[in-house]
């Protein structure tokens, strides 16, 4: 200190090591909380034992009976994957977006991801029923999957048309167009089949509940692609931080990074939205919380973004299951219900930076 | 240099730079036109004019923010032929106004300066981190390493943006009215540092300035451009002459020139002489 520098500076990466810890930790401890507890199922305390049971040379008889397994491990355990990839996911993508944006407000569904989404289950629900009954896929999320990138894709062409080089601002506003466009059609086609308007919303709000082990392998490889393309972008979301001009004098190619971020963040919440439904808040209230703990440096804020939200996304999915047993509450209520107030409380302390 | 302190700290190459037949346009509007000039290694220019003359373009041109006519070389280099990273370790930028992350640490602040050397999917390197460590050191700016830059003043904020332009190595520095937004105190600092760092780096420096006092403190030359041409050049007491500065300015003033050759610019107010008819009842 005074007039030298602390050589700590120096060790790379040094004092990120016990908070990558810290995320493990959270997220072990998430995914055995999410596979103890449910409507159904063998006594809570069963439940490591039964794992433990089931690890090589084990001497351990947890009294967990076949059927009682299978329900942790056909059930509860897809399902605890696919929250905490779903909300790692969104998590990660939030932060992205936020960064190559600069605007602490953005969330992964800016663009239309979730709105293309949903505008694609939409129309497999109402027009599509007969014309997809044949496909080898599951129709819906496919669809969503595809309409989803469409919306982004044409959000992007027509944010280029006016500038999107120099400022993400027209990008953003580009994105709420399309928006408002995706949901006046979604709406239109309700109107019209209002018999599976209920069918389409239990869709969009979330649906963990169904969680399978296919789903899973659905999602893995976007999932793994997007966030390493994310992770190979942190310094470069660091120095965007410093706005495009200072960063282009830098060296920095700025309209190449932004691209390249928001296609790779794009391609991982579409991913993600269409197995799982439009799960709100996350990907925009977990970056916050993973700034006010760890700062806002992306080479920390990237890595525990993904742990927290993982973390948060599987704990959020538990009090869903077993409030309102044996009907499920959508995840995205819950998500809803608890990042609402937080934002609030987060608008007023603005401690946040871009 | 600090007493014991190995000597890692930024190393610049003397270069000159040459700007020939530089025009800037904005859609159909020309805002710099033929602008020629020549700066030695270690040469520095003073850029003033009033607002909307073309000082702006000018600098964005030489950092390559915005699309020019005409030819800007460093050394022998054409910096239109150049990839971004070798020009940005050639000319590095302090804007007026620069975006400061508020939780950004000085010294991660300053480390972006080493972005031009970093491959795109590199990180920075431990000899990255010590050259910067040592500079902040022998700027005097090693308290603020691990503050957050929130935490700055105004001044000690545009210092370590200096910092973070030497740790570029860049042979020129181009400063954006580098201390408008600052108080009388905070502005001699800011230029004092630059002022060491030409002294002994051997920086070119072209720098846009509001006061005309301080540029002509701070520059060998000046350059007076109005709506987007050079015109007036030369010393300071050449180019800071009461008629010249009537004429481009629109101001009245006084110059005044101190024993030791600083030239100190002194605004008129437009009336001050009937006021003084006035409140002189011996008149």
């Amino acid at each position: 200190m005074g007039d030298r520098v602390d050589r700590g500076v120096l060790a790379i990466g040094g004092r990120r090591v016990w908070w990558y810890a810290g995320g493990t930790v959270l997220v072990l401890v998430a995914v055995l909380a999410g596979t103890m507890i449910g409507p159904a199922g063998p006594v809570w305390w069963r439940v490591p034992l039964a794992f433990a049971e089931r690890m090589p040379f084990s001497p351990i008889d947890s009294g967990v009976s076949s059927a009682e397994w299978n329900i942790i491990w056909q059930i509860r355990m897809p399902r605890v994957l696919l929250a905490g990839v779903v909300g790692a996911m969104l998590s990660v993508a939030g932060a992205s977006y936020q960064g190559v944006f600069r605007n602490p407000l953005v969330d992964p569904y800016l663009l239309g991801a979730a709105a293309g989404a949903g505008l694609g289950a939409t129309i497999v629900f109402t027009v599509g029923r007969s014309a997809t009954a044949n496909w080898p896929v599951d129709p819906a999320p496919t669809v969503a999957f595809i309409m989803a990138l469409a919306a982004v894709a044409l959000t992007y062409l027509v944010g280029a048309a006016f500038g999107v080089a120099r400022s993400g601002v027209t990008l953003v506003l580009a994105g709420v167009a399309m928006v408002s466009l995706t949901t006046a059609v979604q709406t239109f086609l309700l109107q019209r089949n209002s018999e599976v308007v209920r069918e389409v919303y239990s869709w969009i709000l979330g649906r963990l509940s169904t969680a399978t082990w296919g789903d899973l392998r659905m999602v893995a490889p976007y999932v793994a692609l997007s966030t390493v393309v994310l992770f190979a972008h942190r310094r470069h979301l660091d120095l965007l931080r410093v706005g495009d001009d200072e960063a282009a004098t830098l060296g920095a190619p700025v309209a190449r990074i932004r691209l390249i971020v928001v296609v790779a963040a794009t391609l991982g919440t579409a991913a993600v939205v269409a197995v799982s439904g439009l799960i709100g808040f996350v990907g925009l209230v977990v970056p916050h919380i993973v700034r006010l703990i760890a700062g806002a440096g992306y080479r920390l804020l990237l890595p525990m973004s993904l742990a927290v939200g993982a973390g948060f996304l599987i704990l959020a999915d538990i009090p869903g299951r077993v409030l309102s047993s044996p009907a499920e509450t959508p995840i995205g209520v819950v998500t809803a219900f608890l990042g609402a107030p937080f934002f609030i409380v987060l608008l007023r302390t603005r401690s946040v930076d871009r | 240099m600090i007493e014991g302190a190995p000597g890692h700290d930024a190393h610049v190459a003397q270069m000159s730079l040459t700007l020939e037949a530089v025009g800037v346009r904005y859609g159909r509007t020309e805002v710099l036109r033929n602008f020629d000039g020549h700066l030695a290694a270690g040469e520095w220019l003073g850029l003033i004019g009033p607002n909307g003359a073309g000082k702006s373009s000018l600098l964005r041109a030489i950092v390559g923010l915005v699309a020019y006519s005409g030819s800007i070389r460093v050394g022998d280099e054409d910096l239109a032929t150049l990839g971004r990273h070798r020009r940005a370790g050639l000319v590095a930028y302090v804007p007026q106004d620069p975006v400061v992350p508020s939780d950004m640490t000085g010294f991660d602040y300053a480390l972006l300066g080493r972005s031009p050397f970093i491959g795109y999917f590199g990180s920075e390197s431990r000899t990255d981190r010590r050259l910067v460590a040592d500079t902040l050191e022998r700027l005097g700016l090693a308290s603020f390493a691990d503050r957050p830059m929130g935490t700055l003043s105004g001044g000690e904020r545009q210092r370590l943006v200096i910092a973070r332009a030497l740790v570029t190595e860049a042979p020129v520095l181009v400063l954006d009215e580098p201390t408008s937004a600052l108080d009388i105190g905070h502005q001699q600092q800011a230029l004092e540092l630059v002022a060491s760092l030409r002294a002994e780096h051997g920086l070119t420096v072209i720098a846009a300035m509001h006061d005309l006092t301080l540029a002509g403190m701070y520059s060998d030359r000046l350059m007076l451009l109005h709506e987007g041409v050079a015109v007036a050049s030369g010393s300071v007491a050449e180019v800071l002459r009461p008629e010249t500065l009537a004429e481009f300015y629109g101001v009245r003033v006084t110059v005044h020139h101190d024993p030791d050759g600083t030239v100190v610019v002194i605004p008129r107010r437009h009336d001050l002489g009937a006021d003084l008819r006035v409140g002189d009842p011996g008149s």
